[in-house]
């Protein structure tokens, strides 16, 4: 360039954008004024077609006749996509294979919503109604969603696997009181408020620009270019927010993206493909419902002495991300406690449903859950407050009480002061003696408190996702570029990883500006996802900004002879001895002597690796810790309830952003809590979801949530190893704190058995199932 | 192929005039139409609100309202809350305090507020909880969202 940008007189003042502000959400200004662009709000060409799929209303059959002359006879049809126009690869399974982009005649239909064939038009309604116009004659064969009926029959996607310490047999059988249990929990919609959307628009190689409502856009432009049949560096994926993903971006957004690629080859044409609801409802996975069966060992004071668990998930039709969902939920059924001996097994489980997928929490919450619901019983068992049973039982540092059933040793035993902390600031034991008073003089409505903890294991369990990427750019005029690999969805990514770069360079937030994810910008990327988002993004965009501060700080060397340590980066300056250039000045300077102002930076997590063979080792690179305490109140008469009081006491580490930590807590927290109460998924007989829409899936409104909600974040607690500013990751455990809410309402329910007695109460615990619980426990008491 | 009808409508002081199919939400009249795509489509079905806006004054899911509906009318979306290039307090607070995560409920959650504080300027929390109880957040938890009304209608007073 020729002419340098004019620099503003700028009047360094104090940098206040570092690590640990609490920085309102990088694009909360648009967001407000309605201007933040979410894949549906791009302005389209002019020849944009939009995109519909038909699917089956079958859940398990051959599919005898496709007849698809009424759909290209429909009003405003552009074109048909059929299996058979498929050029390149034609099942999309992310791990395994098993995912079929589209079927044909012959095909054999696994789900009722399977997608069968693709349609574009004029407009989405001309499209929506075209798609529903297919002749179909299907040969029907026998379809199961059950998960037991599922594991008798040995129908699994992918073999189970075992994690064992010692002989837990042997341990339970020595054990003064033993427990047989079974328990089971429900799937759970993602229900983000963005559904599914992609827009492709031809590029003029013969290649694909992609905008994918993605949490994955790596995944997805492989994928797109494998069903093209074109190498990658011809497709694009950008995206530059998502509304809400909770996982449920992760693999499911690949699908619409291939399909609108497809179309957009096919048509010749931009094509918008975005899922009405209902849709979205049926043909996208969901968390994974769960059936567990337990036999525990323990001794009169509720002490765990052996464990043995079948942990089954219902996985749907087709692998997905099962394997990893599973095991997850493996690794965490231990929760916060020691056991001495343990059998965990996994199952992978198929149905014919959907193919179940990532959920914030990825199965975690299930193994823990399964685990709490014991400690619930071994409690009454022993006719003890839950809560101090479960203090027994935590990890310590004490008698070799520290290592996991898979071998990880527990460095940090956060978990037993933090639940303290919690027990005093929530005022547990006083609330607790007055409930019990409460519940004495009130015949039909009962209080119900608990408290659980919730440890979580963080990194993937996949080795070879722990690694990012970034880019920066320093512009002559000082401003600053930033792109990561991490897709933002609400979580404040973004925000924090520019907080890391302004931190690295000292300067205002206002000069960073985040750009889009996208392919060509950071390559070969991880999802966004597992809770990792700004622990390896963040490491990777400060090691882009390091690599740029060592060339500057080496350039000043040069130039003015002065040493390493003269050059100093503070407050929107740069020092080097007693001069003081502002932060553009001295950028326009490096780049007039011809030093790089960009750099890429790049991360992997150290130390972590599990050998599934011996199933063990050290999956996670540290454990995020956190405990809640919920009150609640029902109805023993009808099983309504309310939430009254919520106490939640996390541990974030050295937080980047507490304002955003909290807004994660809360949100992950009710969450949680819906997951456990008002979220009902409901299967017809003919494997069709009946509970489609928001109005028959009941997602927490703002009247489900506790009107006194408390939320600390743990004081003074850095994170011992080496992460981002010794932060801690916080998107997903919060989630877990939602099963105090599970365990008050089953609390409350035992009141009628005067605590004697645990409740029948499996997962979700709507009204109706709280009735009934009551009802059953009234009639043995 | 419907009959094609003439409405116009009046968008946040601006008047449209548009040949539309009977059949077009106000929704799409909104995001199609005028190019206004600030209006989010959430659920479909009236339940989530992210589509809320205010026909004549009075909140609607305009994923449930027809654009002929509208015709003759007065339309607020979240586009027109900012004045003369200034944001409304409402808005103001919402981003100070984090009244938003992912953001795609914001736009109808701001409308919901706005519509709330013009009936009852100062609002219990209580009241600022039925007052939003159409409207869905997926992300939240709802306490920064309440922190945020509660903040605006202090502000709002206050001037
Ligand atoms: S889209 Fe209108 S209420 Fe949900
Ligand atoms: S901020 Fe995401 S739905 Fe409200």
């Amino acid at each position: 360039m020729r002419n340098l940008p004019a620099q503003n007189a700028n009047t360094p003042g104090q940098a206040t954008s570092k690590v640990g502000a609490e920085l309102q959400h990088e694009a909360a200004t648009l967001h407000v004024s309605g201007a933040a662009r979410y894949i549906d709000d791009i302005p389209v060409p002019a020849s944009c077609l939009h995109g519909a799929v038909g699917m089956s209303t079958i859940a398990s059959g051959r599919i005898k006749r496709l007849d698809l002359s009424r759909v290209r006879q429909s009003p405003g049809v552009q074109a048909v996509l059929t299996l058979q126009d498929i050029p390149g690869h034609r099942d999309i399974g992310p791990v395994f294979p098993g995912d079929p982009l589209l079927l044909d005649e012959g095909g054999v239909v696994q789900f009722h919503g399977q997608a069968l064939f693709a349609v574009a038009a004029d407009t989405v309604t001309e499209a929506r109604q075209a798609a529903r116009l297919a002749e179909v004659e299907y040969e029907n064969t026998e379809s199961n969603l059950d998960i037991r009926h599922g594991l008798q029959e040995e129908q699994l996607v992918r073999p189970s696997h075992t994690q064992s310490r010692g002989n837990a047999k042997a341990a339970i059988e020595a054990s003064p009181r033993r427990l047989h249990g079974e328990f089971s929990s429900g799937g759970q919609e993602h229900m983000y408020l963005e559904g599914q959307v992609s827009l492709c628009i031809p590029t003029e190689d013969n290649g694909m620009m992609v905008y994918s409502s993605t949490q994955h856009p790596s995944e997805g432009q492989k994928l797109v270019a494998e069903v093209l049949g074109i190498p990658l560096h011809r497709v694009t994926v950008e995206v530059r927010r998502m509304g809400g993903g909770f996982g449920g971006k992760e693999t499911h957004a690949n699908q619409w993206a291939c399909l609108a690629a497809l179309l957009a080859w096919k048509a010749g044409c931009a094509i918008k493909l975005r899922l009405g609801r209902v849709d979205d409802f049926v043909g996208t996975g969901k968390r994974h419902p769960f059936h567990t069966e337990f036999t525990v060992g323990f001794d009169d004071s509720g002490l765990i002495q052996g464990v043995e668990m079948d942990l089954a998930g219902g996985c749907g039709y087709s692998p997905d991300l099962s394997d990893a969902i599973v095991d997850r939920a493996m690794f965490h059924a231990d929760n916060a406690y020691y056991l001495p001996a343990a059998r965990i097994t996994g199952h992978r489980v198929k149905t014919n449903a959907v193919s179940n997928t990532a959920f914030r929490g990825f199965g975690g919450p299930q193994g823990m859950l399964a685990t709490e619901a014991m400690i619930e019983r071994i409690a009454r068992a022993v006719g003890e407050d839950s809560l101090t049973v479960r203090q027994r039982n935590f990890y310590s540092a004490e008698d070799g009480r520290d290592s996991t059933h898979y071998g990880q040793k527990i460095e940090q035993h956060i978990i037993p002061s933090l639940v303290e902390r919690l027990v005093g600031t929530s005022d547990y034991w006083g609330r607790r003696a007055e409930i019990q008073e409460y519940n004495r003089q009130s015949p039909v409505l009962k209080r119900g408190l608990a408290l659980t903890p919730a440890k979580f294991g963080i990194s993937f369990t996949v080795q070879h996702l722990n690694q990012a990427g970034a880019l920066i750019h320093i512009y002559t005029d000082g401003s600053i570029q930033l792109n990561h690999g991490g897709t933002e969805m609400g979580q404040g990514l973004y925000t924090k990883v520019a907080q890391v770069v302004a931190h690295a360079f000292q300067v205002d937030i206002e000069r960073i500006a985040c750009t889009a994810t996208r392919t060509d910008k950071v390559p070969n990327t991880s999802p966004t996802a597992a809770s990792s988002g700004s622990d390896l993004n963040g490491m990777a965009a400060l090691d882009a900004a390091e690599i740029i501060k060592k060339r500057l700080v080496d350039f000043a060397g040069n130039h003015f002879g002065a040493e390493p340590g003269d050059v100093c980066f503070i407050d929107n300056q740069v020092h080097v001895g007693q001069e003081r250039y502002s932060f553009a000045e001295f950028i326009q300077l490096a780049y007039m002597n011809r030093i790089s102002l960009s750099a890429t930076g790049y991360y992997r997590t150290p130390e972590i690796h599990y050998n599934r063979d011996t199933a063990s080792g050290r999956p996670f690179f540290y454990f995020a810790n956190g405990a809640a305490v919920a009150e609640v109140l029902i109805d023993t008469l009808t099983g309504e309830y309310r939430m009254i009081r919520a106490d939640i006491c996390q541990d974030v580490g050295e937080s980047l952003n507490p304002a955003i930590d909290i807004g994660q807590i809360e949100g992950g927290f009710i969450q949680g809590a819906g997951w456990l109460t008002t979220e009902e998924l409901v299967w017809g007989e003919d494997g069709r979801l009946q509970t489609n829409s928001a109005a028959s899936y009941k997602i927490p409104a703002i009247g489900d949530t506790p009107g006194d909600f408390r939320v600390e974040l743990l004081p003074d607690s850095p994170n011992r190893e080496a992460t981002i500013f010794h932060s801690k990751a916080v998107g997903e455990p919060p989630l877990m704190l939602g099963i105090a809410v599970w365990s008050a309402l089953g609390d409350a329910v035992a009141s009628l058995s005067d605590y004697r007695e645990s409740a029948q109460l499996n997962a979700p615990a709507t009204p109706e199932q709280v009735f009934m619980a009551c009802r059953s426990m009234r009639e043995r008491n | 192929m419907p009959e094609s009808v003439v409405v116009d409508v009046n968008v946040n002081g601006v008047a449209y005039q548009r040949e539309i199919e009977p059949r077009l939400l106000l929704v799409e009249f909104l995001r199609e139409e005028i190019g206004l795509t600030g209006t989010h489509i959430g659920c479909d079905t009236s339940y989530c609100g992210a589509c809320t806006v205010t026909l004549n004054g009075r909140l609607v899911k305009s994923c449930t309202c027809l654009a002929v509906q509208a015709d003759g009318g007065e339309v607020c979306t979240v586009e027109g809350l900012e004045q003369n290039g200034e944001l409304h307090p409402l808005q103001e607070a919402f981003s100070e305090h984090h009244g938003l995560q992912c953001g795609y409920c914001t736009p109808g959650m701001l409308m919901a507020s706005k519509s709330l504080l013009e009936e009852n300027p100062s609002p219990s929390r209580e009241e600022i909880r039925k007052g939003i109880a159409g409207n869905l957040c997926r992300c939240t938890g709802y306490v920064n969202i309440i922190k945020a009304i509660d903040a605006a209608a202090v502000k709002m007073q206050g001037v």
